[in-house]
């Protein structure tokens, strides 16, 4: 017997022959670059999910969770990466009290399944993360991934008021409540969020829901220059209105979206007119809000002699929107090869890619640049063709990128790199003085470094 | 004490930022609650560097440290319970840097809440976090505690409004956490330290976000002839999904109280009155008033009446947030106390605190953040009465214990500190506190920073270690 056949048979004895899958084309959808995992569990109940842990603990395993396993690849390969804790059986409403505006759900619960029932009473959680359809509510939250209304209700920290989860020892532990004000205990949720499964295996998580909007709208100015864009950008993000989104895009990325939405051609989606550099802005709210919010982004743009200007009505705000929350899934996949950089500045930052780029464009692969309203930029690079000295060419473009972005405050991160990029760059950007204190976190959590060891910053 | 650690101390810092004499400390052994803790040295540093090498030092004599703001706590959290160091921030009072466009300002601990709106509020912006005691209370402390306050029902707490520290560890090491952007890489260490009570570093530099005033501010009085009416109006806004920027309701006996003290404009007749107020676009504000004022009417409010201007406003405003003043002229002391429910809860939390009163003699007045379900019943008493005082613990810990069975929990705001730290028992198992000790010993393994704090100290599960820095802890007062 392999070892990994035995692992998978002792497996079975923790939580049953029906949990445990150790085929290799059952594993290959569990595999991270090239890695497959020796088998995956699917426990069905947090007790059997503590099993694993403890058992794993014992045995010096590696175990990477996860659940639709939509952002799997982000971060460093696994030091040791022997099970796959899959959590999606979990995914059950534990608790939805809709009066009082809060919800406890389990992790491997769907994004989308959720979004149903909380929209039956006229709710929803603000995780608007690409892979919307398939995600679940734990991945969401520990991949840190943004979510497109984070300008207007920030990122789970701001709404995840507590958690259950199973630590390095195999013991479920727990942190937060279930209401909207607690500072009961320390806020150890808050470690979960964007910790890409290294603390803990989160079993269950507690938030609070928001009401949908009455109505919701958008708009899409064109603009010559990326210095006039920007500019009207800082105009509305310092003008007070709210605004649930306002994404800066290039006319690289502006002629890959409008290829993305072209699937919708069937439809009656026109192309956008915009080109160049395009501000897309959306708004939710009652009638009478949404209406002022029309006029003064029109009236705005007119004063700010656009290029173009189109009020985007109902259906096409929605396809526009979800094409612009779903950017990271498909320019990842738009060519082989490509790079996609996260870099955090100041949200009113007016320098454009010139920023990250000292010549932004190249024979051998195409940028596309994405800025959204609260600071964060995602910057893909697409290969034309893949070959050494255009690798070569490449490898030093996301250096160059990464050490701009480091710079001061801001912070830069590869959300997704073929896997001879992240060997040669620090995938997290640079460790920080406070580093020593994520390891001695980490230790806190996980004794025995069971979860995703080397996945995350500076290899914890 | 060993009299060369204070000795040391005033050649570190000067004889004027060290006090060490019984009178000069016994101003230092109480905050806002009713627990009493005396340090054995009051220190006062002007710079982080100040505050590393008392660390130090205080490290060298095995003594432990305990960080304080303004002292205006509810809890005891900046109560030397088990003597030592207290270190007062007051001195490190800096505005150090504004940045208007960005919406952030960097200052120092001991700078008063109300004066970084003070600040800012020429360019439009305010800091949101208003605890009641917002002229006087310190960012430091409301960092350590993760304070409230009536405008965090649709502004958050002050964890969402912090996106950076610089911390001094146990070790004396200086660390930064966070940034300025509110988007580390890594764990979010800022999270964390936000609300830890002071048990896990000394905070001495904090970078805050800057909120946008609305562009229109509607402040609504209902008043109720039945105290059910008004929880039920609370809980149907709610269940609307209509979030105020704040909610806030007094009972009628408080209302007559605050009214013979302050003529703030409440009425002196009803059972309870609404305080509510709603900002944001003059459409949505004007909108949403007009659903509360119909929501109110349904709920058979008597009146409805929306503040006529600034003036208005700002009385209605200083009623609510000196009501605790106003208490004070009714009995010697009064004890605040601090329980969220979930909203939904609310009309139910108020029958059983009536009815948890009655039975333990106490007239109880309720005075609270009802939009986020946060209670703070206040029980007037006698501290020299020791059967008194006694029965007003037990009461307070009845209201408590009845919070968490509604599903809530043990501090909205006022954080543990020694008042609840044996309550945690409630909602914590023994897996919970082994999680968050090793999490407190991550930072500060000796117990040297603020000890007998958040874990209970008694027998039974979840019992911490009490490390080499702290005497045993002492009994309440």
């Amino acid at each position: 017997m392999t070892i990994a056949a035995n692992l998978a048979a002792r497996l079975e004895g923790v939580v049953g022959s029906s949990r445990v899958l150790a085929s290799e084309a059952e594993l290959l959808g569990y595999a991270i670059e090239d890695c497959l995992p020796a088998a995956a569990v699917r426990p069905s109940c947090s007790e059997e999910v503590c099993e694993v842990v403890r058992f794993a603990a014992a045995e010096k395993l590696g175990v990477v969770c996860c659940g639709s396993r939509s952002k799997l690849q982000m971060g460093m390969q696994a030091q040791r990466y022997d099970v796959a804790l899959d959590l999606c059986a979990l995914a059950q409403i534990a608790h939805y009290d809709e009066a009082d505006l809060t919800l406890s759900v389990d992790a491997g619960m769907r994004l989308e399944a959720l979004s149903k029932v909380l929209a039956a009473k006229r709710q929803f959680v603000p995780l608007a993360v690409p892979c919307l359809a398939t995600s679940t509510v734990g991945g969401s939250v520990v991949s840190g991934i943004d979510s497109m209304l984070r300008l207007q209700y920030g990122t789970a920290r701001d709404f995840l008021v507590g958690a259950e989860f199973v630590d390095g020892t195999g013991r479920t532990c727990k942190s937060g409540g279930r209401v909207v004000k607690n500072v009961t205990g320390y806020d150890i949720h808050k470690l979960l969020i964007g910790s890409l499964g290294t603390l803990a295996a989160i079993t269950r998580l507690n938030f609070r829901t928001f009401p949908l909007p009455e109505t919701s709208a958008g708009a899409l100015t064109g603009f010559s220059s990326a210095e006039a864009a920007l500019a009207f950008r800082r105009e509305l993000l310092g003008s007070g209105l709210p605004f649930s989104c306002v994404e800066l895009f290039d006319g690289q990325f502006s002629s890959l979206l409008d290829g993305e939405l072209g699937r919708l051609k069937d439809l009656g989606f026109a192309p956008l007119k915009a080109g160049g550099w395009s501000l897309y802005t959306a708004f939710a709210g009652e009638e009478a809000v949404v209406r002022r919010m029309k006029s003064e982004v029109e009236n705005r743009s007119a004063r700010a002699a656009a290029k173009s200007f189109e009020m985007l009505e109902e259906q096409r705000n929605e396809w526009l929107g979800d094409a612009l929350r779903e950017s990271f899934d498909w320019l990842r996949h738009a060519a082989r090869g490509v790079v996609i950089v996260r870099i955090s500045q100041k949200q009113f930052a007016t320098q454009g890619p010139k920023l990250f780029l000292s010549n932004p464009s190249s024979s051998g692969w195409r940028s596309a640049l994405l800025m959204s309203g609260s600071g964060t930029v995602m910057l893909a690079l697409l290969p034309e063709e893949e070959n050494e000295s255009g690798r070569e060419e490449m490898l030093c473009s996301v250096r160059e990128i990464l050490a701009q972005g480091n710079t001061g405050e801001n912070t830069a991160k590869l959300l997704h790199a073929p896997a001879w990029v992240k060997a040669h760059c620090n995938v997290w950007g640079d460790l920080r003085g406070d580093f020593l204190l994520m390891q001695r976190v980490k230790a806190a959590f996980d004794p025995a470094r069971v979860f995703s060891p080397g996945r995350f910053v500076g290899g914890i | 004490m060993d009299p060369a650690l204070i000795h040391e101390l005033k050649a570190l810092l000067g004889p004027a930022n060290v006090l060490s004499t019984r009178e000069d400390l016994m101003l230092y052994e109480f905050d806002g609650s009713v627990e009493k803790g005396r340090p054995d040295v009051v220190v006062f540093p002007h710079t982080t560097e100040d505050v590393a090498r008392i660390v130090k030092l205080a490290n060298r004599f095995a003594v432990p440290i305990v960080g304080r703001g303004a002292g205006t706590g509810l809890s005891g959290g900046a109560l030397a319970r088990g003597g030592g160091v207290m270190l007062v921030f007051a001195r490190m009072n800096r505005i150090l840097e504004l940045d208007l466009e960005n919406c952030r300002a960097v200052v120092q601990p001991g700078v008063v809440n109300l004066e970084i709106t003070r600040a800012v509020e020429h360019a439009g912006l305010y800091f949101a976090p208003d605890p009641s005691s917002q002229k006087s209370c310190t960012i430091g402390g409301n960092v350590a505690e993760n304070s409230g306050g009536p405008h965090t029902l649709a502004s958050g707490l002050t964890t969402n409004h912090v996106t950076a520290l610089e911390l001094v560890l146990p070790d004396a090491e200086i660390v930064r956490v966070g940034n300025r952007h509110g988007d580390s890489t890594g764990y979010d260490l800022c999270g964390l330290l936000v609300g830890s009570e002071g048990t896990l570093a000394l905070v001495t530099e904090i970078t805050v976000k800057l909120t946008r005033k609305a562009e229109l501010v509607k402040t609504l009085l209902a008043v109720f002839d039945a105290v059910g009416d008004a929880s039920r109006t609370v809980a149907e806004i709610t269940a609307r999904g209509i979030t105020p920027a704040a909610c806030e309701m007094l009972d009628g006996w408080t209302l007559a109280v605050i009214e013979n003290y302050l003529r703030a404009g409440f009425p002196r007749d009803s059972a309870a009155v609404l305080l509510l107020e709603v900002e944001g676009l003059r459409e949505a504000a004007e909108s949403q008033a007009a659903a509360i004022d119909e929501i109110c009417r349904a709920n058979h409010a008597r009146e409805v009446r929306t503040a006529r201007d600034a003036q208005d406003r700002d009385l209605l405003w200083k009623g609510r947030k000196n009501a605790l003043g106003a208490m004070g002229r009714l009995a010697p002391s009064n004890y605040v106390l601090d329980g969220v429910i979930p909203r939904s809860k609310l009309p139910e939390a108020l029958e059983r605190i009536h009815e948890i009163g009655t039975s333990a003699g106490f007239r109880i007045g309720n005075i609270f953040h009802a939009g986020d379900g946060n209670l703070h019943p206040i029980i007037l008493f006698d501290p020299r009465d020791k059967e008194q005082f006694a029965r007003a613990i037990a009461t307070a810990e009845q209201i408590i214990r009845m919070c968490v069975s509604l599903g809530g929990s043990l501090t909205g705001e006022h954080g543990v500190g020694m008042e609840k730290n044996e309550l945690m028992t409630l909602l914590f198992s023994d897996a919970d506190f082994d999680l968050m000790r090793r999490i407190h010993d991550a930072f500060n393994p000796d117990s040297s920073l603020n000890p007998g704090k958040i874990f209970p100290v008694s027998k039974g599960c979840g019992e911490i270690r009490v490390g080499r820095h702290s005497k045993t802890a002492e009994t309440r007062a």
